[in-house]
């Protein structure tokens, strides 16, 4: 286990993580989530579509370089239908990138922001994770484990559900977060990038679309 | 025609997946022959493989004439139009096993509509079907591609596979529709792709999975539809709806040239009504 992933993966990292709630809000205000149970669906189903891809981008990350930003943020943008949620991920994938650069300066950071401002997060999370040392499996790993916990939280707040029930069905997850890993790093080492999981979410893109026309939000999506 | 540079490697990675999956076809047998695919009368269990051809030119004029209209059975195609063709399905199926292809060039300047007389009913077979799709389309042409739905019944396990190549200047209205199931029934599995790029560069890629646990019923998929379909408007030659969002559907300008029309629905009818 490599300590820099744990700080990277960490929701105390400053990067404005918390402020997401992957489309948890939506789908607790439309009533599809609603308990424990509902809850896992969702996790579950978000992990399998939109973590898996964001697993991808983030393996594909740690091995990319000049012309390769740019083309991976392209394929990020390809596999983002939702015009809400390409934003949520440019506002997260900013605010890490900036953080990062303090933390762990790296000239491929330099050159990251230099090519892309605002890329996709899970591009900048793996640009970090190799900055740190991290290998395409670490990052797809963060990517995934990102994928659920954020949105895991949001629900603990917003549903008021025992953040215990909650963590014992994060940590019933975690087989298939090592899963996801795996299949991410597998896909990123066919080497192409246009080959990368894509897996849609209809629900989640409209969720995401209701979400950013809803006045009175407590997360940013 | 030729073929796009990407298809080698997509070809490449279909076979193996369908053999490593035959062992667990063959215990599901005796599910298949319940749902349907010993009813299709004349299907040995050999299966097919088939590839379809049209090739739409601007002629003089800048009149279309196809060029070329290769049936292969049972992808047959009609010409029912001076720029139109009907997919008419001459066989059940597909059927496990069954590997049908079609390939579609739109040159500088041509317009081709191409449509299906009936939805397609993907049956279980003694292994896993696949339907190809190649299209591309050259500058100033335009295309539609809007079938009728594909229908996964029980026991199935299908993969379909769009490759949609646009010139800057092409046009492209595509639609694709995934029913699960015939009424009241559990559909097998289905794995779908969807890559769509202008001028190699990525527009839309999407996969679709029907009939793995972590998807069916999740709030974050699919939830309680019982169908999902897309339309995708490309290029200058057609007009892009308005951004929005309504129950089951939304309007979603893409980061490239392009919008996606996105629904989910509880039966065809409606997931037809939200896509137009």
């Amino acid at each position: 286990m490599n300590a820099m992933l744990l700080l990277l993966a960490d929701s105390r990292l400053p990067a404005g993580g918390h402020a997401h709630s992957g489309g948890t809000e939506q789908a607790v205000a439309s009533g599809a989530v609603h308990d424990v149970a509902s809850l896992a669906a969702f996790l579950r189903g978000r992990l399998a579509t939109a973590g898996l891809v964001a697993a991808g981008l983030a393996a594909a990350a740690v091995t990319a370089s000049g012309a390769g930003w740019a083309e991976l943020d392209a394929e990020a943008d390809a596999r983002t239908a939702s015009p809400a949620q390409r934003e949520a991920a440019r506002t997260q994938g900013r605010l890490l990138l900036r953080v990062a650069r303090r933390i762990w300066p790296a000239p491929a950071l330099d050159e990251l922001a230099a090519a892309v401002p605002s890329p996709h997060h899970p591009v900048v999370l793996g640009a970090v994770a190799a900055a740190t040392g991290c290998s395409p499996r670490d990052a797809a790993l963060a990517a995934a484990y990102n994928a659920v916990t954020g949105p895991a939280t949001a629900a603990v707040r917003l549903l008021g559900l025992d953040p215990v029930e909650v963590h014992r069905l994060l940590a019933g997850l975690a087989p298939a977060l090592e899963d996801t890993a795996a299949t991410a790093a597998s896909a990123c080492a066919a080497g192409e990038s246009a080959r990368l999981p894509a897996h849609a979410a209809p629900a989640l893109d409209l969720l995401a679309e209701q979400h950013i026309r809803t006045e009175v939000r407590l997360f940013i999506s | 025609m030729t073929a796009p540079p990407d298809r080698a490697q997509s070809e490449r990675a279909q076979p193996e997946r369908a053999l490593s999956e035959r062992a667990r076809d063959d215990r599901a047998q005796a599910d298949r022959a319940q749902a349907g695919w010993a009813h299709a009368p004349g299907r040995a269990a050999r299966s097919i493989h088939a590839r379809a051809a049209v090739v739409a030119e601007a002629g003089p004029g800048g009149r279309t004439r196809l060029t070329t209209l290769r049936s292969a059975p049972p992808l047959t195609l009609r010409q029912t139009g001076p720029e139109r063709v009907h997919l008419v399905s001459t066989a059940a199926g597909p059927l496990g096993g069954d590997h049908l292809e079609l390939d579609i060039l739109v040159t500088e300047g041509a317009t081709l509509e191409l449509g299906s007389i009936a939805s397609t009913l993907v049956l279980p077979g003694p292994g896993r079907s696949a339907m190809v799709v190649t299209a591309q389309v050259a500058a100033g042409g335009r295309l539609t591609f809007a079938p009728e739905p594909t229908v996964l019944a029980a026991g199935c396990d299908h993969a379909m596979t769009v490759r949609l190549a646009l010139h800057a200047d092409a046009s492209a209205y595509w639609r694709e529709e995934i029913v699960f199931g015939r009424h009241g029934e559990t559909p097998g599995r289905c794995h779908a792709r969807f890559d769509a790029t202008v001028d190699g560069r990525p527009l839309l890629r999407q996969e679709f999975t029907v009939g793995d646990p972590a998807v069916d019923g999740s709030p974050a998929v699919y939830g309680d539809a019982r169908c999902v379909g897309n339309v995708l408007v490309a290029g200058p030659g057609f007009t892009h709806p308005e951004p929005g969002v309504a129950p089951g559907r939304a309007v979603l300008p893409l980061a490239g040239p392009g919008t996606l029309i996105l629904a989910l629905a509880p039966d065809a009818v409606e997931l037809r009504r939200r896509l137009a």
